[in-house]
């Protein structure tokens, strides 16, 4: 097909990446760099979104919310990494936040450790971990991966319920400090707030970044096909165990800031259920958008509160809302981005496909 | 100019209209009403909205009405969090009953402490109330009380040798830590500590175990079903020592999972399942008739202990309120001066140093005869 151009103008190791066979040097440039700017501006955007909410929510509760849908964000975040790009399924990341909560937890609650330096800890122990079963466990595809990383997180939700020496078993571990910066101790709702989202920026940013890189394009191709990928020389298994180590990494890093959050932990909070929540989040939002993800989390996490006004058919309603979502906007709510947009302009634009819209 | 005459009307229109009908008084309550733990959350649920709706029928508390706010925890630390932080700051209640689990309980307690706001837990938990907390009481009866209870009546019998036979869950592990615990105090050894799975369907092998020791009871703690097949397992070996369960099991489900088996078991338990048994000089019995009666009429269905715990809150909450006013403040001091507070759950005595507030008699030993409770003197 694009046999000529490859030869003329593709570097080597853009090879895999096929969109930009079909474009000259200078025209992949000029598109970098556009591509580049959009994103810094989208980024710049969202900033200042999450500087100004907490004036909007003044001291109320949905500020309490606020701070969830920021440790949310995270996860479905680091899912996605996983899930959108890798094409890998996880129903095991609950496993992985509750390890970095209780890593933290313990450390901090019970031998005292500084709270920054157990967050190191916990996030470097649980990405060892999942760097270490990734290699077994992603051999697996399909099922047979959903079916191992359940395994997995069960395996680690036992382990929270049992060792009740340890974790306090299935009545909790309290008395966990709050995280300390100097004098400022993040100690109330808005406080939090703040810490936990500029956490979640840095994971955007992070996320945006790696989305948009060599390394990005060659997890996209693994989406696609992973065969081919490894014949344009892609070390997919690799790779696939390195964003696995990553997306685990930053759910220790959510669990970390959860456990000082809420100063107490619990397993119910990491069973199956959170899994599936998780995984849930990543698609309503769409699959392969870093920006959705923290839609999904978003819609996931204070849905529910907004429904708590019907009361005993709030489930309903969520259910019913979760299904009509998947049904009518199987790419996600982000693909009502360029609609919405082309609607604000007035005049209709290209809509960019999924993946552009990292 | 216009805007000054209509706030000065909208003032006094404020005053007046506070003044004639009086503000409801806001309760929040959290309970597990789905999820696993739905079992206790929504009894919980129905009981509290029934004594609220009561209290409202005879005129509220001082002529100011009731409200109940209640949110669903799911059994879920971080929604009970969350829900916990909507009550106080959107709904300003002044108290909080539940949650209903020990671990939503203590997931809810920073929020209730920083907020200074009283509580009033449904959880059996010890370390809801162990050590004391400022704004935090609890009206489930602990497990350690159960326990003295088993082992008061084994000492009347001269019996010394047990065998514990516990499940491997939270309710079996911390029922296991107490019977060992509590053991040298009453003069007990432990023969046997075995355990079983939540899901076994069969237990001959650890009973088995049991016969060939000079065991000369066996306790064995659990809930549903486990302890109905350790009663016919037991009864098809021929076992003839005395059989003890746990509170987990004082209800009617229990009977009927063991059918001719749960003849002559001996259970410690709440008043609830024997309310119509009880002396007339017992002084729970009026309110257990109450409560008893109340929910037969809303639900058609007997009332249970979790239920009853949810009535202890709401009910001591209303002594609390009619002292000491609705404030948070005035709430917390006079539910911690509680004294002889006959509920369901058993004799309340709330204390600067105890926030549990009951002694080993709000349970009491009953047996199975004929398929019904007998009370054991």
């Amino acid at each position: 097909m694009a046999e000529g151009r490859m030869r003329g103008s593709a570097a080597p190791n853009n090879l895999y990446f096929p969109l930009t066979l079909t474009l000259s040097l200078r025209e992949r440039e000029f598109s970098r760099q556009y591509h580049l700017k959009r994103e810094l501006l989208k980024f710049a955007i969202f900033t200042i979104l999450v500087l100004l909410l907490p004036l909007a929510a003044k001291e109320g509760y949905i500020l309490n919310v606020l701070v969830f849908v920021g440790i949310h964000s995270i996860l479905a975040i680091a899912l996605n990494l996983l899930l959108g790009y890798a094409g890998q399924i996880s129903l095991g990341h609950a496993g992985f936040f509750g390890l970095g909560a209780y890593i933290s937890g313990v450390l901090t609650a019970t031998h005292g450790q500084n709270p920054w330096l157990a967050m190191c800890y916990a996030a470097g122990a649980v990405g060892i971990l999942a760097f270490v079963i990734g290699f077994p466990i992603l051999k697996l595809k399909g099922h047979y991966l959903a079916m191992a990383t359940l395994g997995l997180g069960i395996i680690i939700y036992i382990l929270f319920n049992e060792t009740v020496d340890l974790t306090g078993g299935p009545s909790g571990l309290s008395g966990i400090p709050n995280l300390t910066l100097g004098t400022l101790t993040f100690d109330n709702d808005l406080k939090n707030y703040y810490l936990v989202w500029t956490f979640t920026l840095v994971a955007i940013l992070l996320a945006v970044n790696l989305a948009n890189s060599r390394i990005g394009r060659a997890l996209r191709a693994i989406h696609d096909s992973e065969t081919a990928a490894r014949l344009m020389g892609i070390n997919a298994r690799f790779l696939k165990v390195q964003v696995f180590a990553l997306s685990a990494l930053l759910c220790s890093v959510a669990g970390s800031l959860y456990a000082h959050v809420m100063t107490f932990v619990a397993p119910a909070s990491f069973g199956f259920n959170f899994s599936v929540e998780l995984v849930t989040m990543v698609i309503i939002g769409g699959l392969g958008s870093i920006y959705g993800s923290v839609l999904g989390a978003a819609i996931l996490t204070l849905l529910p509160e907004l429904l708590r006004a019907f009361q005993d058919y709030d489930i309903i309603i969520y259910g019913l809302i979760l299904i009509l979502m998947t049904m009518f906007l199987p790419g996600g709510l982000v693909s009502m981005a360029p609609v919405f947009m082309s609607l604000l302009r007035g005049r209709r634009k290209q809509p960019g496909g999924a993946h552009a819209e990292a | 100019m216009s805007r000054t005459v209509f706030s000065v009307f909208l003032g006094i229109l404020l005053t007046a209209a506070g003044a004639f009908a009086a503000e409801p008084i806001k309760i929040g309550a959290l309970f597990a009403v789905t999820g696993p733990a739905a079992f206790l959350g929504e009894p919980e649920r129905n009981t509290a909205q029934m004594v609220v709706d009561e209290i409202n029928k005879g005129g509220g508390i001082k002529g100011r009405k009731l409200e109940l706010v209640v949110y669903d925890t799911q059994g879920d630390s971080t929604k009970a969090v969350q829900a916990a932080t909507r009550l106080i700051k959107e709904d300003n209640v002044v108290a909080i009953i539940g949650p209903s689990t020990t671990g939503d309980s203590m997931a809810v307690i920073p929020v209730v402490e920083k907020a200074k706001i009283p509580m009033v837990s449904c959880a059996a938990g010890m370390k809801i109330t162990d050590p004391v907390k400022k704004w935090v009481f609890k009206t489930a009866q602990n497990d350690t009380l159960a326990v003295e209870k088993i082992y008061e009546h084994l000492k009347k019998r001269k019996v010394s040798r047990v065998a514990i036979l516990t499940v491997s869950d939270s309710f079996g592990s911390s029922g296991r830590e107490q019977l060992k615990a509590q053991a040298a105090k009453f003069g007990i050894q432990i023969l046997v500590d075995d355990t079983y799975g939540p899901k076994d369907t069969d237990m001959t092998s650890q009973l088995t175990k049991v016969r060939g020791t000079q065991a000369e009871a066996l306790i064995c703690w659990g809930t549903n079903p486990g302890p109905a097949v350790i009663a016919r397992n037991a009864k098809q070996l021929g076992l003839k020592m005395p059989l003890y369960m746990s509170h987990g099991v004082s209800s009617k489900k229990f009977i009927e999972l063991a059918g001719d088996a749960a003849e002559g078991i001996m259970i410690p338990s709440g008043r609830v399942i024997v309310a119509d048994l009880l002396p007339k000089s017992d002084k729970q019995k009026k309110s257990l008739m109450a409560f008893v009666k109340d929910y037969q009429n809303h639900y058609r269905k007997e009332g249970d202990h979790f239920g009853g715990h949810a009535w202890d809150a709401v009910m001591l909450l209303k002594g609390a309120i009619e002292k000491g006013g609705a404030t948070p403040d005035g709430i917390r001091n006079q539910l911690e001066k509680t004294r002889n507070f006959a509920g369901i759950g058993g004799i309340f005595n709330y204390s600067p140093a105890d926030h549990a507030g009951l002694t080993k008699d709000a349970f009491v030993l009953v047996e199975i005869k004929k398929g019904d409770w007998v009370l054991v003197k």
